[in-house]
């Protein structure tokens, strides 16, 4: 490599800082959007990975009832008495008023310091740790949830994630009711040698050695591979930017290079010399955009915290720390994608010859034979998506019809454009009419890519808005019907709640117990939840089969309703036996949709519900009553028992926060969503530019036979526009199909529910406007350029000697 | 008389500060008379072409068009005396890239609303394009484009036609193919010809000749 | 951070209140207030076997056997088994509710090396305990229990088990004497306050058996002292720790000696056991207990050799360590260890020193 010779090259960059600034930016966009989504991704999973190993002591190995059910107090004795060092567990759910902590009680007298989160340092904390009253150890996002709603004192640590909260076992035991009876056991990392086996000890327990992956990580998957998969989106849109800025560059120092070579720079040292121009490029440019990336997950990771909090109850810190594996791979990306656009252009250089005729040549020409190619490959990718729609299964199968319909439309979207365009010059009379459409069809090559990116973008936008649009729709309807009773009521004790039950039927006009356990079924651990026979539950539980008599049947405890997602993924059959914890088999009755639930859910009659697990807490009501009459009725049981005023919801107060949740969760797509069209915008702009560059000697034999400037420039806003409107026309369609894919193949394999796709028109309009808006944005600045031409440099265009 | 020009002066910024291209020049030119205006390279002529076609505007002195001042006209203005009262050939781009050669032919004819199909007719016929109708620019040969360029100027028949080195790309034989051509179109469309070259060999086929040299008519 | 750590806070959670203010409090916060708790009263006859049993509305209460061994090739072996129970309020709770604490130490000593292991568990649940017919007292899978079959006292044939890191013992002891009441009539005064705690002893043990140490079994043969107490508030708030004393002396009879520490006076009380097991009770005048070596030990200072007078019983030796390093590692430090005396008369012994 030479010196001088690789600063003739770069001394490119200072004639036009502006294409420069644009190849930067183009990887640092790229890489931003990459590398934020993939630090969003990180901070999650190390969330989850945390919260196992403090939440779960996934770090050691755990024992567990094989038949899922609680673990007698007597087990644990035995296996301590038989030398084993292992210590107990007794967590769950607990509702502290509005607020649902999952408990975690341990037991520090025989916990491994590697099982405990807590460094309990000082002596009065473990006194109050494990006597008295007991102390609940919380984050101090959870403290401040806490406050006021229970009596059990709080200390706050920084360790602990979210929702959850670390107590002494029998303040655990106490709350959760569970007489003493264990959820797991942990197993130390020391033990001593002989020990007799755990199959003689305690046959009915199942060893699960360390290490497991979360249960949280499997559950989020889908979540995480969707962000990826737009994070991917976006940084390929911003790849047609490098692309399009790379390909101009070497097209401009055709002559340059010829100069070099012919002075003896060899070709191999000038591709050494440009692979590293464009490393060193990928470089700053990836440095840039991974800080961008950061300030951009930081800008993103509350919504997203709130959308896995929302979706999965998962717990993720809404900051941001600088962690290797996604800074690594973002820089890894900007470098890979840099030079992957930039491929062709090296390619092309190897294969110039030293002498060739020295004529400029459109850069981006595209022959009709590559148009072709690439229409048959998007042809085939379109019949791929289409066979694996109908043929595939499995999330990763729906996020590659996902990827084939969007590139494949995006490869013939050239096509279509071009064919549209010579058709409406073959349909045009008046000459500046045919010229205009003939010389759109010629910046078509040029524009493709940032045409093809726009697709892209603007497909995205259109699938999404739709599937969460159609989401949304369907979530407030379901939610009409399933939040049927018009006050939640949850007693703070059990005798409160006994008292709750006289009280309440003279006051209203029904009372519909809320009361669960939790179990495995199916080899899953999930809720069961018990129903009154009411007409509420006939009239509007929200049931997608069943059988004629399916509330009877579950009335009677014969008959169990399982929700749509544990129906789907375990491909059961209305009127199959499945069998709930304790051995209790019943009838599968019918199917109902439970959204924003990540998790199977079983329901079956509440009498025998109570028959089954008669130990079930039972503090949860619903009240029917008149709207009306709801508000006085939630004042009369405030002051009749004393209850706080979270302890009693208002339906429309519940549908508030459910609603809330629903936008939230949808927030952070809608981020990515903007994000990847302002890239798409700004691959437009740079396309552009790159071409205004080449339109005067296009223009001027227009201007001089007498058309101005100022005419000539409106009609190259116009002939951008058109070709906007064109792919925006285009995406719609495109869009459509990939709300679909979503709805129809994503979510199901992702949240395990299917929704109706429904079709928002006005969405299309805000969209066309915001695309509009860019679209104008983008073709200023070019424009402007054109409008205030000096007509000094249109006649340079004609000058003889050049 | 079709144009006029007096004292027409004209200077431009270089490098090395204005540099005054014309200093004075006087020219009048009868209608279907042509006329060879040669002079070294440098010499003004292309920029004295550009002001007489209303390309660009004179510093001083006035242009006269069948009797209206060209010069002092707006950017409009200009625009429409280019649309409808001149036409131009240049050495190089003088075609429409996007368009095909027959579309090329007759754009500036339907732009000045003079489209005259049988005329077009024969203009393709005399010019030998039939055979390349269907062609782009790039797919013609530089003697090929320039009988392109002036079949498309002679189709809009202009009263003038203003040609600015038209055959400085070709070889010797070709040029004087594509020249006679011209010249006998214009002949025949009655359009008055300014055409600037460097050759007196070409400059004699013209009925006049004028030389221009140091920013003056000296001959 | 090991399961240490954990062990460490625990028990310092029986010191009951800040670190700052343990020295207040006596060592291992034995210096409390008896807050709920019962306290020992003087004239309380004790029972048994029902005081072998634990006492829950005491605050703390232990089971302790040392034991002075030797192999077949006559190297000498210190062995110590205990129970601890510490309340956090006195009584029973339902099932992890339960405020009593039980902490299980056990060492081995030999003339180099000093094995230690402890374990803690929570009462109610059946990790550990005490239960009284037949007798068995347990932590995980160590324990002390009453052989089957044995006629007499619960205690007079016991078997012990405890294991660690690198060792575990299994011996069995066999008691040659009765129970020993110490103080007055088990009722045994700390300090000139009058704190004091219910405590007798059976020192008669003869024992044999089995320790292995780093997977070497050693048969073990001698003899093995012990005690008994509990109380709510042994030591008065100024009483820093003890000296403790159990000598096995070459004529049968035993000597029970201890000093509490304070620095407005120490407290002595020692008890002269016949070899048919009558107790002396010896006023604390006439008992001279005096430190004459110091051992550096885990970064303290510590009087390892000791010079033992009770001139009315013409006693006067001097006590040598098996170990020098025989320190307690586990969540409340202390020293404890196997000796030997030579003077006026000579035999083993056990010594036990806190709060340094």
């Amino acid at each position: 490599m030479n010196r001088v010779a690789f600063a003739a090259l770069l001394s490119h960059w200072r004639h036009r800082p502006l294409q420069l600034a644009t190849l930067i930016l183009g990887i640092a966009l790229a890489t931003a959007l990459w590398s934020g989504v993939q630090a969003i991704n990180a901070e999650a999973r190390a969330s989850y990975t945390r919260a196992a190993s403090i939440l779960e002591q996934n770090g050691l190995a755990q024992l567990l009832a094989r038949d899922g059910n609680p673990i007698p107090i007597t087990v644990f004795a035995k296996l301590r008495r038989a030398g084993w060092n292992v210590s107990p567990v007794i967590e769950g759910d607990y509702r502290f008023g509005p607020a649902r902590i999952r408990l975690i009680g341990i037991d520090p007298l025989t916990m491994p310091t590697e099982g405990r989160a807590i460094a309990m340092s000082s002596s009065p904390d473990v006194v109050t740790f494990i006597g008295g009253q007991g102390l609940l150890v919380v984050s101090p996002a959870t403290a401040a949830r806490l406050k006021d709603l229970t009596s059990v004192p709080v200390k706050v640590s920084g360790d602990i994630p979210d929702d959850a909260a670390f107590t002494d076992i029998s303040v655990a035991d106490r709350l959760l009711e569970k007489g003493g009876a264990l959820s797991r056991i942990v197993i130390g990392p020391s033990q001593r040698p002989g020990l007799p086996a755990l199959a003689d000890v305690a046959p009915e327990l199942a060893l699960q050695s360390a290490g497991d992956r979360p249960d949280m990580a499997r559950l989020t998957d889908s979540f995480h591979l969707n962000l990826t998969a737009f994070g991917f989106l976006a940084f390929v849109v911003g790849l047609f930017i490098v692309y399009s800025a790379t390909g101009l560059s070497f097209e401009q120092r055709r002559a340059t290079f010829r100069t070099l070579r012919s002075v003896g720079i060899s070709l191999r040292s000038l591709t050494a010399m440009l692979i590293a121009e464009t490393l060193l490029f990928a470089f700053i440019a990836g440095l840039f955009g991974v800080v961008i990336g950061y300030f951009l997950a930081s800008a993103l990771l509350p919504g997203v915290a709130a959308t896995l909090s929302g979706l999965y109850g998962a717990s993720v810190p809404g900051s941001l720390s600088l962690r290797p594996e996604w800074w690594l791979a973002g820089m890894a990306m900007a470098l890979a994608g840099t030079m992957l656009s930039s491929v062709q252009s090296l390619w092309q250089v190897r294969h110039m010859p030293i002498l060739a005729a020295a004529q400029p040549r459109a850069w981006a020409r595209a022959s009709a034979m590559a148009l072709r190619l690439q229409s048959l490959l998007g042809v085939a990718l379109l019949m791929v998506a289409a066979a694996l729609a109908f043929g595939g299964s499995g999330l990763l199968s729906g996020f590659a019809v996902l990827g084939s319909l969007l590139l494949g439309a995006a490869l013939l979207l050239p096509a279509f454009l071009s064919g549209a365009l010579q058709l409406a010059e073959s349909r045009s009379r008046k000459a500046m009419t045919v010229w205009f459409w003939a010389d759109t069809r010629l910046q078509l090559p040029g524009l493709s890519l940032a045409l093809m990116a726009l697709l892209l973008a603007l497909a995205a936008n259109v699938g999404v808005g739709t599937m969460v649009s159609s989401f949304r729709l369907t979530f407030l309807g379901w939610l009409d019907q399933r939040l049927a009773a018009e006050l939640y009521i949850t007693a703070r004790s059990e005798a409160e709640a006994a008292r709750l039950r006289e009280w309440l039927p003279q006051h209203s006009n029904a009372v519909l117990p809320i009361w669960n356990t939790e179990g495995k079924v199916l080899g899953e651990q999930m809720q069961i939840f018990g129903v009154a026979d009411d007409r509420t539950y006939r009239d509007h539980w929200p049931l997608l089969m069943g059988t004629p008599d399916v509330w009877g049947q579950v009335e009677k405890g014969e008959g169990a309703l399982v929700n749509e997602q544990l129906w789907r993924s375990r491909h059961i059959r209305t009127g199959q036996t499945i069998t709930l914890p304790e051995g209790w088999a019943v009838k599968v009755a019918g199917v109902y949709s439970d959204y924003g639930n990540p998790k199977g859910q079983v329901i079956v009659g509440l009498d025998a519900l109570v028959r089954r697990y008669p130990t079930i807490a039972k503090l949860r009501y619903g009240i029917r009553v008149d709207p009306s009459a709801a508000p006085a009725l939630k004042r009369e049981i405030a002051e009749a028992f004393g209850l706080p005023d979270s302890n009693i919801i208002e339906q429309a107060s519940l549908k508030r926060r459910s609603q809330a949740v629903f936008e939230q969760t949808f927030a952070v797509t809608g981020a990515l969503n903007v994000l990847t069209l302002a890239v798409a915008g700004f691959a437009m702009f740079t396309s552009l530019l790159t071409l205004s560059g080449s339109r005067l000697p296009q223009l001027a034999p227009v201007w001089a036979m007498g058309v101005r400037r100022r005419d000539l420039a409106v009609l190259e806003v116009v002939r951008t526009l058109a070709l906007w409107l064109a792919t925006f026309l285009v995406a719609i369609p495109v869009g459509l199909a990939l709300a679909w894919v979503l709805l129809a193949i994503v979510n199901v394999e992702a949240f395990g529910w299917r929704l109706p796709m429904m079709i928002f028109p006005a969405d299309w309009l805000r969209l066309a406007a915001v695309a509009l808006l860019a679209a104008l944005a983008s073709v200023f600045i070019p424009v402007r350029r054109l409008a205030i031409v000096n007509p000094a440099d249109l006649l340079r265009v004609f000058a003889n000697e050049r | 008389m079709l144009l006029s020009l007096s004292k027409i002066t004209k200077s431009y910024q270089s490098a090395e500060g204005p540099v005054q291209v014309l200093k004075g020049v006087d020219l009048d030119l009868m209608p279907a008379e042509s006329v060879a205006l040669t002079g070294e390279s440098g010499s003004g002529k292309s920029t004295l072409l550009h002001l007489a076609g209303g390309l660009d505007r004179p510093d001083t002195g006035a242009i006269f068009m069948n009797g209206r001042d060209v010069g002092t006209l707006d950017d409009n203005g200009r625009a429409r005396y280019r649309r409808s009262e001149v036409g131009l050939v240049f050495q190089q781009f003088n075609l429409i890239p996007s368009l095909d050669v027959a579309a090329n032919i007759s754009f500036h004819a339907r732009l000045a609303d003079r489209f005259d199909l049988e005329w077009e007719r024969e203009l393709i016929d005399r010019l030998g394009l039939e055979p390349l109708l269907r062609r782009y620019p790039e797919q013609l040969s530089g003697g090929q484009q320039q009988r392109v360029a002036i079949g498309r100027t002679l189709a809009a028949r202009p009263p003038l036609v203003l040609a600015d080195e038209p055959t400085g790309n070709l070889d010797e034989t070709t040029a004087d193919a594509v020249l006679d051509l011209m010249l006998s179109l214009t002949q025949n469309a009655g359009c008055a010809l300014l055409l600037v070259t460097h050759s007196t060999r070409l400059a004699d086929k013209l009925d006049r000749k004028v030389l221009l040299r140091g920013g003056r008519i000296v001959a | 951070m090991s399961v240490r750590k954990v062990i460490a806070i625990v028990l310092a959670l029986l010191a009951a209140g800040d670190p700052g203010r343990a020295h207040a409090q006596g060592f291992a916060g034995l210096g409390s207030d008896a807050q709920n708790f019962s306290v020992p009263e003087r004239g309380r006859e004790l029972v048994f076997p029902l005081d072998h049993g634990p006492h829950d509305d005491f605050r703390i209460e232990w089971w302790y056997v040392t034991a002075n061994l030797q192999t077949a090739d006559g190297r000498p072996l210190g062995v110590q088994w205990t129970l601890f129970r510490s309340a956090l309020a006195p009584g029973e709770g339902r099932n992890w509710s339960n405020p009593q604490i039980w902490i299980g130490h056990a060492a081995v000593t030999t003339a180099d090396r000093h094995y230690v292991a402890e374990r803690l568990g929570r009462g109610g649940v059946g990790q550990a305990g005490v239960i009284i017919d037949p007798f068995e007292a347990w932590i995980d899978d160590w324990q002390m229990k009453a052989v089957s079959g044995a006629s007499g006292d619960q205690l007079d044939e016991i078997e012990l088990r405890a294991s660690g890191e690198n060792f575990d013992y299994e011996i069995m002891l066999d008691a040659q004497g009765p129970l020993v009441l110490q103080g007055d009539r088990g009722y045994s005064v700390k300090s000139a306050q009058g704190q004091a705690s219910y405590y007798y002893s059976q020192p008669f043990y003869e024992v044999h058996g089995t320790v292995t140490l780093d997977g070497s079994q050693i048969k073990v043969t001698g003899k093995a002292w012990l005690d008994r107490e509990w109380s709510s508030q042994p030591l008065a708030a100024s009483q820093v720790g003890w000296d403790w004393f159990s000598l096995h002396l070459a004529s049968g009879e035993k000597v029970m000696a201890f000093r509490l520490r304070d620095g407005a006076g120490d407290f002595i009380s020692a008890n002269w056991i016949s070899a048919d097991g009558k107790s002396t009770p010896l006023p604390s005048k006439d008992v001279i207990l005096e430190p004459l070596r110091e051992a550096h030990v885990e970064g303290k200072s510590i009087p390892v050799e000791w010079r033992v007078r009770i001139p009315d019983k013409g006693l006067d030796v001097r006590t040598k360590p098996l170990n020098d390093q025989a320190w307690m590692k586990t969540s409340t430090p202390y020293w404890e260890g196997p000796l030997s005396f030579q003077g006026t008369t000579a035999g083993v012994g056990y010594l036990e020193m806190t709060g340094y």
